[in-house]
């Protein structure tokens, strides 16, 4: 009898500990102190996480009724489509979230570099992010093979071969992707396998992401003086209602494309049933795949074009270590405003022109553009950065 | 007798010299890239058609799509599949239930091997998936002189220039045929819109081919314009649900954003820059 009293009131104790995390995670979240100055440029990163739950949400009621099986899968995704309760909205929030989820991506990550939020002390914030986007490039990519369409067998062929071309384990690596010596059921039970894991895997490295974050307290747009505590707000409500307003202006966006211009999100020859035998004339990975894809076409060698397409977001991970000072480090005001405000615009514009040229099948003069592009974008990373880090003035480093 | 063979001959001869001259021709073309060959033959540009499903806006004219049904059932049927789409789908076209099940009821779907060298078939239920005209790819290839007639259940999507083009093709036949030379017989029929200007596919739409239910005069051109609707339709059929969703759904954010840009200036009001 006793016995039962003392596990109740445990249980009571357990209870109210746990409403305590609860409780102090909710408070450390809306207390959470945020520089005032910050643009809509931040807001970009709820943006994300909101795409992210749609985009589990969506992918687990389209996993119900998904098979597999290299005969099976496209009539699965059909009739999915075309039969299943909502199945054809379910699976149109998939595809324009996978695309939404790359442009946001993409935006954050050219925030990051614009403001240079992976200066110290955010260093880590920025490494956790850049191995997100290199899972999520993984995620979508396994995701983009399962309908088994035409660009999803010759994409999952054309990734098989780039990986065959590393030297001495080339062979075995292809092999281990491709499950066969071609695309097939193991290949489509490998990419099943890991695009269902990766995403709990990415929402997990997520969490992390934002975790490393509040420990390290967020980076503003002004640099160390809009990080001074006297002009910190509170997330809430300051943040909430602004990051809100963020993700329904972009769900605004969502819905005209999802509903109004499907195509902009869609493959058509996507529609038509993998096929071994039939080599599509245009073989080409989704948009935001284009530029890496024109950097592995532009290198004559097969394996250099795989280094220089991988390197492309690699790099990424190193630039804390190429472009190491502080914010409290400052440069001449030519430098921070003229200088790296072209050097910004190069990058952007390389890695458009590559993607371009990538569209083109690099040929004629696009093999021309292509090279020069893909030089663009990696001298921001080997060129200006480490210029930029040596004009930070001695005096003011920290 | 001997003028005759003297004629089979000459037009042998003249055959072989155009076969000559072409291939030295083609050759020379090849080495010098001249645009007027390679450009005779890229498939014409479609004229751009006014339908009812164009624009984010728009939406299928379902009678036409039934119509396009017809005509598909009495005519593209013989030779194409629709593998992907069931009998019951065709509920979202506006037709009721029991329509369907008649609908159905008019196809023979096969119930599969039975004893050797036999099949059976049965009359279609509304949860069949259309059947498809051959057994294989192979019997395709064997009753259409070597081409395999595609399925056109996404064929609006899938074929380049879409619906604008699948009309223009259907419509397309009956010009002369410019490279048409005697000793010369290329297989299949000529179509500037079809590649290389060259289609397997004979003129499938004649007048009055099918007898519409509603009464419409089933003209060449007016089958097919129904038959590229409802083939539009098929291959997207959930794109009107879809523009409704969208503009509830927009409108429904709009005003929401509307809100919480005045909610956000009200709590931003008192912070000072």
């Amino acid at each position: 009898m006793s016995d039962t009293v003392l596990e109740q009131q445990q249980g009571k104790v357990v209870q109210q500990a746990e409403a305590g995390i609860a409780t102090r995670l909710a408070t450390h979240m809306a207390r959470f102190p945020m520089p005032r100055d910050l643009t809509f440029l931040w807001t970009v990163g709820a943006m994300l996480i909101a795409v992210l739950a749609l985009m589990v949400a969506s992918g687990l009621s389209l996993a119900l009724s998904y098979t597999p099986n290299a005969t099976l899968a496209f009539s699965s995704v059909e009739a999915l489509e075309r039969r299943a309760p909502s199945g054809w909205l379910l699976r149109s929030l998939h595809m324009t979230g996978a695309s939404f989820f790359m442009l946001a991506l993409y935006c954050h990550l050219l925030r990051g570099l614009i403001y240079r939020s992976y200066a110290p002390p955010r260093r880590g914030v920025w490494g956790v992010g850049v191995a997100v986007l290199v899972m999520v490039m993984v995620t979508a990519f396994a995701g983009y093979v399962l309908p088994w369409g035409q660009m999803s067998y010759w994409g999952a062929d054309v990734a098989g071969k780039a990986v065959g071309a590393v030297p001495l384990v080339g062979p075995t690596l292809e092999a281990m992707f491709l499950g066969g010596d071609a695309p097939g059921t193991p290949t489509l039970h490998r990419m099943f396998v890991l695009h269902f894991t990766m995403a709990f895997t990415l929402v997990a490295a997520v969490v992390l992401h934002v975790a490393v974050l509040h420990g390290r307290g967020s980076s503003s747009p002004s640099g160390l003086s809009g990080q001074n505590p006297k002009r910190l707000l509170s997330f809430h409500p300051y943040f909430t209602v602004k990051d809100v307003l963020g993700v329904v202006l972009m769900a605004l966006a969502f819905t005209l494309v999802m509903c109004f211009w499907p195509g902009l999100v869609s493959e058509a020859e996507n529609y038509r049933p993998a096929n071994p035998l039939h080599t599509p004339a245009d073989i080409e990975p989704a948009w935001y795949f284009l530029p890496f894809y024109g950097m592995l076409q532009v290198v004559p060698s097969k394996f250099g074009g795989l280094v220089v397409s991988a390197g492309a977001v690699l790099v990424l991970f190193l630039v804390p270590r190429l472009d190491p000072k502080s914010h409290a480090a400052t440069s001449p005001w030519w430098v921070s405003r003229f200088v790296a405000g072209a050097a910004l615009s190069v990058l952007v514009l390389s890695f458009i022109l590559v993607g371009l040229a990538g569209r083109h099948h690099v040929a004629g003069v696009w093999l021309t553009v292509g090279r020069l592009a893909t030089l663009g974008f990696f001298a921001y990373f080997f060129g200006f950065l480490p210029w930029h880090a040596r004009q930070a003035r001695p005096e003011a480093q920290l | 007798m001997i003028r005759r063979v003297k004629a089979d001959l000459l037009t042998c001869l003249q055959g072989f010299r155009q076969t000559v001259f072409r291939s030295v021709g083609c050759g020379i073309l090849a080495c010098v890239p001249v645009q007027g060959m390679a450009h005779s033959l890229t498939p014409e540009k479609a004229p751009v058609q006014h339908w009812s499903f164009n624009g984010p806006l728009g939406h299928y004219d379902l009678a036409a799509v039934q119509r396009g049904y017809a005509v598909f059932a009495g005519v593209c049927a013989a030779c194409h599949s629709l593998g992907a789409v069931h009998f019951s789908d065709l509920a979202a076209a506006g037709l009721s239930s029991e329509q369907v099940m008649a609908l159905a009821a008019t196809w023979k779907v096969p119930t599969g091997p039975g004893e050797p060298g036999q099949s059976t078939q049965r009359k279609g239920q509304p949860e069949d998936a259309f059947p498809a005209p051959y057994a294989s790819p192979d019997a395709a290839r064997a009753a259409n002189n070597g081409a395999v007639p595609p399925d056109l259940s996404r064929v609006a999507i899938v074929y380049p220039g879409g619906p604008d083009r699948i009309l223009a093709l259907l419509t397309g036949y009956g010009a002369a045929d410019p490279q048409d030379k005697p000793g010369i017989h290329a297989n299949g029929f000529y179509n500037p819109y079809a590649i290389g200007h060259r289609t397997a596919m004979p003129p499938p739409l004649r007048d009055n081919a099918v007898v519409y239910a509603d009464g419409t005069a089933a003209t060449a051109a007016q089958e097919a314009r129904d038959v590229t609707t409802f083939l539009a339709w098929v291959s997207s059929p959930h794109a009107d649900s879809k523009r409704r969703l969208g503009v509830g759904v927009a409108l429904y954010l709009c005003f929401l954003a509307i809100l919480l840009v005045i909610l956000k200036r009200r709590i931003w009001s008192h912070v000072a820059k």
